[in-house]
């Protein structure tokens, strides 16, 4: 409902601009030192908020060596290719190290690959499942359904940290330290969040379907199926949207139940490439390598789909 | 979020005449409820509900993970009473968050305004969401490297200035607020667009009023914007405030609670006592009094703000 209401603003905008009353003072004016003095901002803005990530790139196209000495200059200090082929493990150790490198190995396809299947595993199942909750507490009739929804709710108020302790030694217990299924368990299932957000939705929508349906003698899991996950695709995909770039980028359960080479994510595997750096000078040009292809899949999907996850911001309001 | 719930509640209640149809069924869809729900429920009781009791059972008990937790009653309470490095984690924590949401909401709101007034396009909306989107640990490391230093270019760009080089993760009294500078940069743009949905729920006629009547913009922002942006800015508030208090992966990754203890901050100290110390009955116990923290910063925001009212009714 908002969605449509959002991109609906967005896409006439442009007309709405014209009409609106603040809009056409500053074009009967020559020239408005407020607006520009506005404009001036907003550029400001726009770098400060990009600016960093070119500085991300630029190092990553040096070599480490040079930094020292060009570290005012703003292009690439002596252009090399050097920190992306040790970030891929295409560097032989002695040329890594004689490179500014650690000569460690570290695995960026495995950690990749992991990051992949974490954020993925517990994005399908978080969407999926608190589908299905939000289903039961929108459209569905039962004694307790508001009270229930209610302690659900309250969950939202217990910060990560506080279960985060109890339920690292539960799946310590279940001797799933070091696994993927450690790593999803606590996610796959839902989050008061999603159930929140998807009811809404579900809520809003027409029941007039899904009650012809309904004497058409359809169940209750085929309307679900093929009505309404089909009529929600576009809240659907959002929420996976985010969730999975959330989970992308989780640190602090990864860091305590996936320590181990074969499970470690992305963000705990760049902490430890920081750390591993030898004496002295760390090698800058290899972790801004490495952070910048960590961060390039959230940078595509949001280039891919941006519009949707600017304009579900406003209205998903709390996460 | 005020608006959206009341908007959608009609469809929710029971059409009249509808029980009916179902005849004596009073328990409603109950079973079929009860498949739909049972995955959702078994995360809930699993990850949220058996963690949150357990976790309250630690705090009273001596535990480290080896064998099994005894009961001690109050003693981790009493212990963190007189613990100066609770104390300090304390300290650094609320100057952590007051710079962080001073700095981080002021900006928002101006970056709001110039996004519903100025700005307009999706697309500029989107670049300042950007380092939001992005890993923490992503963001420290950039910023780490940024502010090198030796190397880094904001020290380059200090020492060209002919000002004498800042230690900013290095140094005591420049720790935290790096620290919260750099997730200033990370939440601004994504504040702003909270803030800015709150600026698009204000009727434009309200404005209009305002400009018939020869208000001054100044005037404008004080008595129209902020004054009806009041519940929105209440509920962000209350969000970007709870998470600013749960800040660690900056802090992780950067300076690890130092110099010194600097930047040790509630949620490090946690980890630490939690799975460097192996003291789990204590760690438990100082996160029961973060939550008992939050859910009172949390409703005393909600109730000073009247968060839940709104003046346009």
């Amino acid at each position: 409902m908002s969605t449509s209401t959002n991109s609906r603003h967005s896409r006439e905008s442009a007309t709405a601009v014209v009409g609106s009353p603040q809009s056409r003072r500053p074009r009967t004016k020559p020239f408005n030192w407020r607006r520009a003095g506005a404009w001036i901002l907003v550029v400001t803005a726009v770098v400060v908020t990009v600016a960093p990530f070119l500085w991300m790139l630029r190092t990553a196209l040096s070599s480490n060596h040079s930094l020292a000495s060009n570290a005012g200059n703003l292009l690439p200090a002596d252009f090399s290719w050097g920190a992306f082929q040790r970030v891929f493990g295409l560097q032989s150790p002695e040329q890594a190290i004689a490179e500014g490198g650690s000569g460690a190995d570290i695995n960026f396809w495995l950690y990749l690959r992991n990051s992949i299947i974490f954020a993925t595993m517990t994005t399908a199942g978080q969407v999926f499942f608190s589908a299905m909750a939000a289903y039961a507490f929108s459209r569905l009739r039962w004694p307790g359904r508001n009270k229930v929804f209610a302690i659900f709710l309250a969950t939202m108020m217990v910060p990560p940290i506080f279960t985060a302790l109890p339920n690292f030694l539960m799946i310590k217990n279940l001797g799933l330290l070091n696994t993927f299924a450690g790593l999803a368990l606590p996610f796959m299932f839902m989050t008061p969040f999603a159930i929140f957000f998807l009811r809404q939705f579900f809520l809003s929508m027409s029941r007039e379907v899904e009650e012809a349906a309904m004497l058409d003698g359809a169940k209750h899991l085929r309307i679900f199926f093929q009505i309404v996950i089909p009529n929600a695709a576009a809240p659907l995909a959002t929420l996976a949207l985010l969730t999975f770039i959330g989970q992308w980028n989780e640190y602090f359960w990864p860091l305590l139940v996936g320590q181990d080479e074969s499970v470690r994510v992305l963000t705990v595997g760049l902490g430890v490439f920081k750390s591993q750096s030898p004496q002295g000078a760390p090698d800058w040009s290899g972790l801004m390598a490495a952070t910048l292809v960590a961060a390039l899949p959230v940078l595509i999907l949001f280039i891919a789909f941006g519009k949707k996850v600017v304009n579900s911001i406003g209205f998903s309001g709390i996460k | 979020m005020t608006t959206l719930a009341k908007q959608a509640e009609p469809a929710a209640l029971p059409q009249p005449g509808k029980p009916a149809k179902f005849g004596i069924r009073r328990i409603g869809d109950l079973k079929i409820a009860l498949l739909f729900i049972f995955p959702a429920m078994i995360g809930f009781v699993l990850f949220f509900l058996v963690p949150t009791i357990r976790g309250i059972y630690l705090s009273f008990t001596e535990y480290s993970i080896l064998g099994d937790p005894t009961w001690i009653g109050l003693k981790n309470y009493t212990t963190i009473f007189s613990d100066d490095l609770f104390w300090n984690a304390m300290a650094v924590t609320v100057q952590y968050v007051a710079l962080n949401i001073g700095f981080q909401t002021v900006i928002a709101i101006g970056l709001a305004l110039l996004m519903h007034r100025v700005a307009k396009s999706t697309f500029i909306r989107g670049v300042l969401l950007l380092p939001f989107l992005v890993a923490n640990v992503i963001v420290a490391l950039l910023w780490f490297w940024m502010l090198d230093y030796q190397l880094g270019i904001v020290n380059e760009v200090i020492s060209w200035m002919g000002l004498p080089r800042i230690a900013f993760f290095g140094s005591e009294q420049w720790a935290i607020p790096t620290i919260a500078f750099v997730n200033v940069w990370r939440h601004m743009g994504y504040t702003a667009l909270l803030i800015f949905a709150g600026l698009q729920s204000i009727p434009n006629h309200v404005y209009e009023v305002a400009n018939l009547d020869g208000a001054s913009p100044t005037r404008t922002f004080w008595s129209i914007t902020m004054p009806l942006l009041r519940p929105v800015l209440a509920l962000v508030l209350v969000v970007t405030v709870i998470g600013s208090f749960q800040v660690f992966d900056t802090v992780a990754v950067t300076t690890q609670g130092g110099p010194v203890n600097a930047s040790r901050v509630i949620q490090m100290y946690i980890y630490q006592k939690a799975f460097g110390e192996s003291d789990f009955g204590y760690a438990s116990a100082l996160s029961v009094i973060l939550f008992i923290i939050l859910a009172l910063v949390a409703f005393i925001q909600m109730k000073f703000l009247k968060g839940n009212e709104t003046d346009l009714d």
